[in-house]
């Protein structure tokens, strides 16, 4: 005899949508400077608290505490803070210039710039990277010419990659940017999968490489975490969290149920949660990370608990579904607004500073674009050569590609 | 009668069935509360509930496969892939399992799924928002493939593959979702209001898998086209002043071998045009068929107007997309012959 309840079917919703007050009241924030530091040898097993917890080192007054802390000179501090403001100002010029209709598309990293800027800060220069489409601050924090990426949004003729790629989905092997792919999570195990060359080769490079919270539910998350444990891969996972994927809150990627940083447990991998506002602590954590990848040790998968501030990108409306003001009441802050913060609590910085320091970011950015699109915008002024639209299929080009350029007449 | 652009038949048409079968529902990224990054499931979590249409995990393998498993239970799962381009970690679940469950199991087991994608160039996605993967899907047994090219057809033919007891990948071609297209790239668009092609019933239809459209009718060549192409293939009929007749194929498995048979036998002439990469494309089935089936009949070698082999280029999207100029040309080739 059966008398069991009917079962029913769950589908996870986010606490708040358009109309409704943000709830952020489910973050549990531990205070700065409250969990532990272990050891980079420390055995993934013993360190599982950490998947759990949040590392942050800049506390409410701006000051850095704790275990985590990494110390670092106020130049450095000052460096980071100008790749920051400058990665925003080229986000909101690019940005405008997609609404004006120069190029087709464009995403914005806004609110996550500590994430990328503090792991080129705590990587070497010749470790690779394979990031997804919103790590344009590596680029910009090596040194990569802002007139490059402007060629590429654009597609135009001085674009390194031809006009093939869609805006922001730059490439360049000299910089240790792993071309990126529209594909999502593909990129993940490619890392782990050169972290296991540069192991095989016994260089001293290692790899990393930057997943959403929504693409962990890709098969290649899962891979990628598999291989690196199985191989010891000396390479750096990091999923950023930004709350968002389009308009899937982080539940819909299984994030209600566990941390993202958890999902490293089962694989044995050593994992850290960290505030992705505070660009200290993302220094700290990657280049713990960084050092036990180094030692031989393996992987380390990060979490990176921000938000994105922005649309997911031009064609994303975010008003159509979570609250307006969501952003604003984001409870941890803004990463450029904290470490300006923390630098004029050293007394290493001043409000005129940062003004001046964001202008000089603007017109740094303004002269790049005058320069770009003085070469043209997709479609305008001058585009790369027809012809190459047949090059690069194949090393060399076969008969038939030959013959369709041909009857294309160029 | 309403005219409605693509999208909106699409959704009129998810619409009605869900209201007509409970055992239908419809769930992919972002297609529950948003109603989908094209907006053609807007509405319908509010309307029909949380459980009927509903966002899942950024997992196309796992869409697809929850998507088997709901229809080997009984369900008429319709999964959206966000765009065609993604469909590939969800192939070997379509591939190896959707497509021979009926088979392998002796018909005990079978997958009534539809998995709608949006496809196709013509919108400045790069190459991967560009793609046109047809070929890949009609090449494996089981599977059962759908094109439409107006909203009537769209709707009409999403309701037919949403009862039908096979698993369907419906391609919707995106150039087409908002507006009418004139076949030219570069020109603008105009509204489907305007055209009598945009008016759709609101309720309960079908159009019929496995029955091509002769959209025009004439003597000199045939045009063999589906999804966005068969617009370009009429401009080119019109511009070209011959007296072409358009086949819009609406399903590539199973194919309407006795329309395009009869339609070249007719006419002597065959011009094939998709936007897929010409090596092994849809063509090249479409152009051995038509040997096979009307060689004594032929006036000239088949024609294949197709994308070139290479992936689709960002800032060259027009000189990609097969447009009428090259059409144009291989139908003079074709009547010179
Ligand atoms: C395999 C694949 N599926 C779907 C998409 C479409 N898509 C592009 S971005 C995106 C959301 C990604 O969210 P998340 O991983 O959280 O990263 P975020 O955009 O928040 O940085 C989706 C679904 C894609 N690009 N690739």
């Amino acid at each position: 005899m059966k008398n069991r309840a009917r079962l029913s079917l769950r589908v996870p919703t986010p606490p708040a949508r358009p109309g409704d007050a943000p709830d952020f009241s489910a973050i549990k924030l531990e205070a700065a400077g409250e969990v532990r530091r272990p050891e980079i040898d420390a055995r993934p097993h013993d360190v599982s608290d950490l998947a759990y917890a949040l590392i942050r080192v800049l506390d409410d007054k701006g000051r850095a505490v704790g275990p985590w802390n990494p110390k670092l000179d106020a130049e450095t501090l000052r460096r980071a803070l100008k790749a920051m403001l400058l990665t925003r100002a080229y986000d909101d010029r690019m940005y405008r210039a997609q609404r004006q209709g120069k190029t087709s598309f464009y995403m914005k990293c806004t609110g996550e710039e500590a994430v990328a800027i503090a792991a080129a800060f705590a990587l070497e220069r010749d470790d690779m990277c394979f990031p997804s489409y919103r790590q344009q601050g590596l680029l910009i924090a090596r040194g990569y010419p802002l007139l490059q990426m402007m060629n590429q949004v654009y597609s135009n003729a001085h674009d390194p990659l031809k006009g093939r790629q869609l805006p922001i989905m730059y490439s360049s092997k000299a910089y240790g940017f792993f071309t990126v792919s529209g594909n999502l999570g593909t990129q993940f195990p490619q890392a782990v999968g050169w972290a296991m060359a540069s192991a095989y080769k016994g260089d001293d490079r290692i790899a990393a490489s930057w997943i959403g919270d929504g693409t962990t539910a890709e098969g290649d998350f899962h891979h990628a975490l598999n291989f690196a444990s199985v191989y010891r891969a000396p390479v750096i996972l990091n999923v950023v969290n930004n709350q968002w994927a389009i308009s899937s809150f982080a539940g819909i990627a299984g994030g209600n149920e566990s941390t993202f940083a958890s999902r490293g447990i089962g694989y044995g991998l050593p994992a850290l949660r960290v505030d992705g506002n505070d660009f200290l602590a993302v220094y700290a954590a990657t280049a713990w990370a960084a050092e036990r990848a180094r030692s031989n040790l393996g992987a380390t998968l990060i979490e990176h608990y921000t938000y994105r501030v922005e649309g997911h990108s031009t064609s994303d409306d975010p008003s159509r579904y979570r609250p307006i003001n969501e952003a604003k009441l984001w409870p941890l802050g803004d990463p450029i607004e904290r470490l300006k913060d923390h630098l004029i609590a050293l007394g290493e910085w001043s409000e005129d500073r940062q003004q001046e320091a964001h202008r000089e970011a603007v017109e740094q950015v303004k002269t790049a674009n005058k320069e770009a699109e003085a070469v043209g915008t997709l479609g305008h002024g001058e585009l790369p050569s027809l012809k190459t639209m047949f090059e690069d299929v194949f090393k060399d080009m076969p008969e038939h590609l030959r013959r369709q350029r041909q009857q294309m007449g160029v | 009668m309403p005219a409605m652009n693509m999208i909106q038949a699409l959704n009129s048409a998810l619409d009605v069935m869900l209201t007509k079968d409970p055992n239908v529902l419809t769930f992919g990224e972002d297609v529950g509360y948003f109603g989908g990054v094209f907006r053609v499931t807007d509405g319908l979590q509010k309307k029909h509930g949380l459980t009927r249409c509903f966002d899942t995990p950024i997992g196309e393998g796992g869409i697809v496969a929850a998507a088997i498993g709901m229809g080997a239970y009984g369900l008429r799962p319709v999964a959206e892939i966000q765009f065609a381009d993604y469909i590939y970690p969800a192939y070997d679940q379509i591939v190896s399992e959707a497509a021979r469950l009926r088979y392998r199991s002796a018909g005990d087991f079978t997958a009534p799924i539809v998995i709608r994608t949006p496809y196709g160039g013509g919108i400045f996605g790069g190459q991967t928002h560009s793609q046109s993967p047809e070929a890949l899907f009609t090449h494996v047994a089981g599977l059962k493939t759908v094109i439409p090219s107006t909203p009537y057809d769209a709707k009409g033919l999403l309701i037919a593959a949403i009862e039908d007891d096979d698993p369907v990948i419906f391609l919707e071609p995106k150039r087409l979702y908002n507006g009418p297209f004139d076949g030219y790239p570069d020109r603008p668009v105009t509204i489907w209001a305007k055209l009598p092609a945009g008016e759709v019933p609101e309720g309960y239809y079908t159009v019929p898998l496995g029955k091509a459209s002769i959209v025009r009718a004439g003597g000199d060549v045939t045009i063999l086209a589906y999804g966005t192409m068969l617009h370009v293939a009429l401009a080119s009929a019109v511009d070209s002043g011959l007296d072409c007749e358009v086949i819009d194929l609406r399903t590539l498995v199973p194919l309407d071998i006795e329309t395009i048979v009869n339609s070249v036998k007719k006419t002597g002439r065959c011009v094939i045009v998709h936007e897929a990469t010409h090596t092994s494309g849809y063509g090249a089935e479409l152009s051995a068929l038509v040997q096979e089936n009307c060689f004594h009949h032929l006036e000239a070698p088949i024609e294949r107007v197709t994308g070139w082999d290479t992936p689709y280029p960002h800032a060259f999207e027009w000189q990609y997309f097969p447009g009428p100029a090259r059409v144009i040309a291989a139908l003079q080739r074709a009547m010179e012959a």
